[in-house]
C-alpha cells in the first residue's frame, strides 16, 4: 500500500535474483515451447495479445472503476487501422513507425469519443452504453463496404504486411547469428517488448498522482471531486489510455496474423477480456496477467484435452468446444463473484473493498 | 404513406413484444437495482422450448389444431422460463445483493453467457425454424396490411400489460413490490418479506418473457441460441427510454422503441442516400440508448433523480 | 477585516421543499465562522450549495474575488473552499497516507508523461507530497497512524483525518460539516485546539455545528437558519439571547421567558 515508499527502496537481493530468472525464462522460452511445435509458439503470442488487452482493460476496470463491456472495440480499430494502412487493400504499406502510433492515436481518439458523453453515466448503464458502443462498431465493421468499401465487410482484409523494421521483417524466418528463429518466435519477442512496456507503464501510473486519482474516484467520487479532482478528465484519462493499449494490441494482432475480420471483435471476445481481468483481480497487475495467462491458455487445453475425451467416452465430439469454453467463462465469472470477488490474486485494497459489502448481513 | 402505415404497424407488433420484454427489466431494476443481462436469454429459452415444442407435436400430428400446439407449447415453454429465472435469482443474485454493483453486474453477465452457451450446446448452433401452423390472415387496412398474427400479438401483449398493472397496483403483492422498489429496508421492516417480492418479480417477468418468446418466434419463424442478446438489449433500451424502474415507462418505451426501429430502417435508405441500409438497423436501438441515457436518463415518464451528498 | 465569502439571495428547493430561501451571510477572513440552527434547517444544503454540489435556484456566491455560484464541484477546492462531511467520507480502504495524499492532488501537476517517465521533477514532487502528507497528519495529531487502514481508524481520528485531507489542498476557508458529532467532552476539547490552531495560521474557518457549548466558545460570529430562512447573523452572545433564535431552539414559552431576562433584546 504504501507504493511511493517501496519504490523509493533499493530493490532487495532476492527479487532482483527472481527477475533475472524470470527474464531468462522469458527469454528462452518460444524455443522451449516451439519443441512442441510451432502451433503453440503461437499460441503463447496470443495469448501474449491478451496479456496486453487485460492491462488496457485493468486501467479502466481495474484502476478507475469504470466498467467497459465494448473494450473489443478498440482492438478492432487498432487492427482495422493497421490492416488499411498497410495492405493492398487501399495499397497502402506505410511503414511501422507511421502506422503504429497512428493505431495508438486513432484508438484512444475513439477512446475519448465514446468516453466523452458517457462517463458521467452511472456504472451499470456505462456499462450498457459501452457495449452498446462495441456492437456499434462492429456492425460498421462489417457494413461499410457499400457505397465505399472501406472495410471490405465480412470478409475483412488480408494479406497485411507483417510488422517490418527496415529489412528485417518478423514474418519471414530468418538465422541470427548462428540461431535459427522462425516468424512466429520473432514476434514473441515482439509482443513480449509491447508487453513490458505496457507493463511498466501501468505499474508506474498506478503508483502515481494519477493512479491515486483514479483509487479516490472509484472510494468515493463524491469526496473526490470535494478534493478538487477533475473526476471527468482523470476517468477520460482512464478510457483513453485503456484505448490506446487496445489499440498497440490490435495493431499487432493484424500484423501477425495477416488478416482481420468482423468476427474476431465480437461481444464474446470483450467479455472474455473482462473475466480475465475479473478472474484475475482486479486492479492488481499480477493478478491480471494471471487471469489473461489463464483464460487464453484454456481453450487450448480444452482442445487438447476435451475434444480426445469426449473421443474416448463418447466416440464423438457432442459438446462444441466453443461452448464450453464460454460457459466456462460464464461459470468463472459467476463463480468467482460469489465466492473470491477480489479474485485470483487481489491487491489488499481491492480485498477489503469486496470484502467489506459482503461482510454485512445478507 | 402506404410504408409509413406498415411501418407503424410493423413497429407496433415488435414494440409489443419489446415491451413485454421491458417489464421484466425494468421490475428487477426498480426493486433490486440490477440489470439482468441473462433476462433476453430467458426469452430465448422460451422461444426455443415453444419451437421445439410445437415441432414436435406437428411433426407426430400434422393436422393438429393450431391452438392447441400453441396452448402446450406456451404451457412447457412458461414454467420452464419461471424456474430458469427463479433459479438464477437465487443462486446467482440474492447471495450478491448487499455486494457492490460492479460484482452483481459481472455475475449477471456471467448467467447470460451461460444461459446462451447451454442453448447452443443442447439445441445446436442452427436456426430452429418454427412450423407454420399458423397461417396469417391478412387484412388491408387504409393500404397497409396487417396480418392476424400481428393482431394477435398486440392484443395478448395488452391484456398481458393490463393484468400486470392490475397486480401491482391492486393486490398485496404489488403493493408490496412498489414498496420494496421504493425502499427494500423499510419494506422489509414493515413486514414485507422481501425474498418473495424479488422472487416474485423473476417469476412474473420470466412469465413475461416465454411469452414474448413464443411471439418472436411465431412472428419471425425461427429461433437460434443468440437471439437473446440483442432482443434483451434492445428490450433494456426500451425500459430505459421509458423511465427504468417504471412500468407504464416499459410499455410506452417498447412500443416507441419498436416504431422507431421500423420507422428508421423503412427509410434510412432515403435518409442518407443510400450509404446506410437497413442492416443498421439495430444501431437505431443503440444509438436511441446512448441519446437517452445522456440527455435524459431519467427516461421519458421516470423522475428526475438528484445526488444527495 | 476583508469579506471572503459573501453569499446573497440563496434559494434551494427539492420539489415541494424549500430548502433555503434568500440566505445571504458574509464570512470575514480569519474568522470562525458558525453555522446553527434546529435539525432540518438547511445547513447542509447550504454547505452543498456553497461547495457546488446543488445548485440554487438563485442567489450567487462570491469568494476570494471570484464567482463561486455556478462552479463545477472539483473547481470549488481550486479556489480555496475544501470540505469534510457529516458522514465522513474517507477513501476507506487506502491507507491514512494516501487519503491525505489525494488532498494534494489539486496542487500538483504530474501528469501520465511525467508518471511514466518518473522525471526528476516528478519525483520531487511525489517526495513533497509523501513530506507534506507526513506534517499535516502530525499537525493534526494522527501522524502516527500514517500507514494504517482508513477505515480502520476510531471515529475521532477518522474526522481530524478528513479535515488532514481537506488542509491538504492548502484551502483558504476550510469548511467542516458538524466535526465534532459523536464526540465525547474530551474529544471536543482537542477539536476546538485544532481549529482555532488551523485559524490562527491563516486558514478561515465555517462550521457547523450542534455542539452548543463548543459553538459559542468558539465561533466569533454565528449564522442562524431555521426552515431554510435566516434567523439571525451576529456574534454568539448576541444570538444567544435573540428571541427568535431561542424561539427556534426552544420553543414559544421559553422566548417569552428570555424576553423578561434582563439584557435580552425586544
Amino acid at each position: 500500500m504504501m507504493h511511493t515508499q517501496t519504490l523509493q527502496r533499493r530493490t532487495p537481493a532476492l527479487t532482483l535474483v527472481g527477475i533475472v530468472l524470470t527474464g531468462v525464462v522469458l527469454a528462452i522460452l518460444p524455443f522451449v515451447v516451439g519443441i512442441a511445435g510451432q502451433g503453440w509458439v503461437r499460441i503463447m503470442n496470443f495469448a501474449l495479445l491478451y496479456v496486453m488487452l487485460a492491462l488496457g482493460l485493468n486501467i479502466v476496470v481495474g484502476f478507475a472503476g469504470l466498467l467497459d463491456l465494448g473494450y473489443i472495440a478498440f482492438y478492432a480499430v487498432g487492427a482495422y487501422t493497421w490492416a488499411l494502412l498497410a495492405s493492398p487493400h487501399f495499397g497502402l504499406h506505410l511503414p511501422f513507425w507511421a502506422i503504429l502510433p497512428i493505431s495508438i492515436a486513432v484508438a484512444g481518439l475513439f477512446g475519448v469519443m465514446l468516453g466523452a458523453p458517457t462517463l458521467k453515466l452511472r456504472g451499470d448503464y456505462l456499462a450498457i452504453v459501452t457495449l452498446g458502443f462495441g456492437e456499434i462498431i462492429r456492425i460498421f465493421l462489417t457494413n461499410l463496404n457499400a457505397p465505399v468499401n472501406i472495410t471490405n465487410g465480412p470478409q475483412g482484409i488480408n494479406r497485411i504486411d507483417a510488422f517490418t523494421v527496415g529489412e528485417f521483417t518478423f514474418g519471414r524466418a530468418e538465422t541470427i547469428m548462428g540461431v535459427r528463429f522462425t516468424g512466429p518466435e520473432k514476434y514473441y519477442y515482439l509482443l513480449l517488448a509491447f508487453v513490458l512496456i505496457i507493463l511498466l507503464i501501468c505499474v508506474r501510473l498506478q503508483n502515481s498522482r494519477i493512479g491515486r486519482a483514479w483509487e479516490a474516484i472509484r472510494e468515493d467520487e463524491i469526496a473526490a471531486k470535494a478534493m478538487g479532482i477533475n473526476t471527468r478528465n482523470v476517468k477520460l484519462l482512464a478510457f483513453a489510455m485503456g484505448a490506446s493499449f487496445g489499440g498497440v494490441a490490435g495493431a499487432m494482432f493484424a500484423a501477425m496474423q495477416g488478416f482481420v475480420s468482423p468476427e474476431s471483435f465480437s461481444l464474446t471476445e470483450s467479455i472474455s477480456i473482462l473475466c480475465m481481468v475479473v478472474l484475475g483481480g482486479m486492479g492488481h497487475i499480477p493478478g491480471v496477467i494471471l487471469g489473461a495467462l489463464i483464460l487464453a491458455a484454456l481453450p487450448e487445453f480444452l482442445r487438447a484435452v476435451v475434444e480426445p475425451a469426449q473421443h474416448m467416452l463418447f466416440g464423438a465430439v457432442i459438446l462444441d468446444p466453443e461452448g464450453i469454453r464460454m460457459l466456462m467463462f460464464g461459470l468463472a465469472m459467476v463463480l468467482v463473484m460469489l465466492f473470491r470477488p477480489a479474485g485470483l490474486w487481489p491487491s489488499a485494497v481491492r480485498k477489503r473493498e469486496l470484502a467489506q459489502r459482503k461482510g454485512e448481513a445478507s | 404513406m402506404d410504408i409509413f402505415l406498415q411501418q407503424i404497424i410493423n413497429g407496433l407488433t415488435l414494440g409489443s413484444v419489446y415491451a413485454l420484454v421491458a417489464l421484466g427489466y425494468t421490475m428487477v431494476y426498480g426493486i433490486i437495482g440490477l440489470i439482468n443481462f441473462a433476462h433476453g436469454d430467458v426469452v430465448m429459452i422460451g422461444a426455443m422450448i415453444v419451437t421445439i415444442v410445437v415441432s414436435s407435436l406437428v411433426g407426430a400430428d400434422p393436422n393438429a389444431s393450431a391452438w392447441f400446439v400453441m396452448g402446450v407449447g406456451i404451457l412447457v415453454a412458461v414454467p420452464v422460463c419461471m424456474i430458469v429465472g427463479w433459479t438464477a435469482e437465487r443462486v446467482a443474485y440474492r447471495p450478491l445483493r448487499r455486494a457492490p454493483r460492479l460484482a452483481a453486474l459481472i455475475t449477471a453477465i456471467g448467467v447470460s453467457i451461460i444461459l446462451q452457451n447451454l442453448a447452443m450446446m443442447i439445441w445446436g448452433r442452427n436456426y430452429l425454424s418454427f412450423p407454420q401452423i399458423v397461417v396469417p390472415e391478412v387484412y388491408t387496412v387504409m393500404g397497409a396490411r396487417i396480418s392476424g398474427l400481428q393482431v394477435a400479438i398486440m392484443v395478448i401483449a395488452g391484456v398481458l400489460m393490463a393484468g400486470l398493472t392490475f397486480v401491482v397496483h391492486r393486490t398485496r403483492l404489488g403493493t408490496a413490490m412498489r414498496a420494496t422498489s421504493q425502499n427494500r429496508e423499510v419494506a422489509g421492516l414493515m413486514g414485507v418479506n422481501i425474498n418473495t417480492v424479488i422472487s416474485a418479480a423473476f417469476l412474473i417477468g420470466s412469465a413475461l418473457a416465454a411469452i414474448a418468446g413464443t411471439m418472436i418466434t411465431s412472428y419471425y419463424g425461427v429461433a437460434q441460441y443468440t437471439m437473446g442478446f440483442m432482443l434483451g438489449l434492445k428490450a433494456f433500451t426500451a425500459a430505459v427510454l421509458g423511465g427504468i424502474g417504471n412500468l407504464g415507462g416499459a410499455m410506452l418505451g417498447g412500443l416507441l422503441l419498436g416504431v422507431i426501429e421500423a420507422l428508421g430502417s423503412g427509410y434510412i435508405g432515403d435518409i442518407t442516400g443510400g450509404f446506410l441500409g437497413s442492416h443498421y438497423q439495430d444501431v437505431f436501438a443503440f444509438v436511441v440508448l446512448v441519446l437517452v441515457l445522456i440527455f435524459r436518463p431519467s427516461g421519458l415518464l421516470g423522475e428526475r433523480v438528484g445526488d444527495r451528498a | 477585516m476583508t469579506v471572503l465569502l459573501k453569499a446573497q439571495g440563496l434559494s434551494k428547493r427539492f420539489g415541494g421543499l424549500q430548502a433555503l430561501s434568500d440566505v445571504g451571510f458574509e464570512i470575514q477572513t480569519g474568522e470562525i465562522y458558525g453555522l446553527i440552527g434546529p435539525n432540518g434547517a438547511g445547513k447542509t444544503t447550504l454547505f452543498n450549495v456553497l461547495t457546488s454540489l446543488y445548485i440554487p435556484e438563485s442567489g450567487t456566491c462570491t469568494f476570494a474575488g471570484e464567482t463561486l455560484t455556478g462552479r463545477k464541484p472539483h473547481e470549488v477546492a481550486h479556489l480555496g473552499l475544501a470540505r469534510t462531511f457529516q458522514n465522513i467520507r474517507l477513501f476507506g480502504n487506502l491507507s491514512v497516507i494516501e487519503n491525505v495524499m489525494i488532498g494534494r492532488h489539486i496542487r500538483t501537476h504530474a501528469g501520465v508523461i511525467g508518471a511514466v517517465l518518473r522525471t526528476g521533477a516528478t519525483r520531487r514532487e511525489e517526495a513533497q507530497i509523501e513530506a507534506r502528507a507526513h506534517e499535516l497528519l502530525d499537525y493534526v495529531g494522527i501522524g502516527h497512524r500514517a500507514n494504517e487502514v482508513a477505515k480502520s481508524l476510531p471515529y475521532g481520528d477518522q474526522r481530524r483525518l478528513e479535515i488532514a485531507r481537506a488542509l491538504a489542498t492548502d484551502p483558504k476557508l476550510l469548511a467542516l460539516d458538524e466535526p465534532a458529532a459523536g464526540m465525547n467532552a474530551s474529544e471536543t476539547v482537542v477539536l476546538r485546539q485544532l481549529v482555532e490552531k488551523i485559524r490562527n495560521d491563516g486558514t478561515t474557518v465555517l462550521l457547523i455545528e450542534h455542539d452548543m457549548k463548543l459553538v459559542m466558545n468558539l465561533c466569533d460570529r454565528l449564522l442562524v437558519l431555521e426552515y431554510g430562512k435566516v434567523l439571525a447573523e451576529g456574534r454568539p452572545a448576541e444570538v444567544q439571547r435573540n428571541p427568535k433564535v431561542i424561539e427556534a431552539y426552544l420553543g414559544a414559552g421559553a422566548a417569552q421567558v428570555a424576553q423578561t431576562v434582563p439584557g435580552a433584546q425586544a
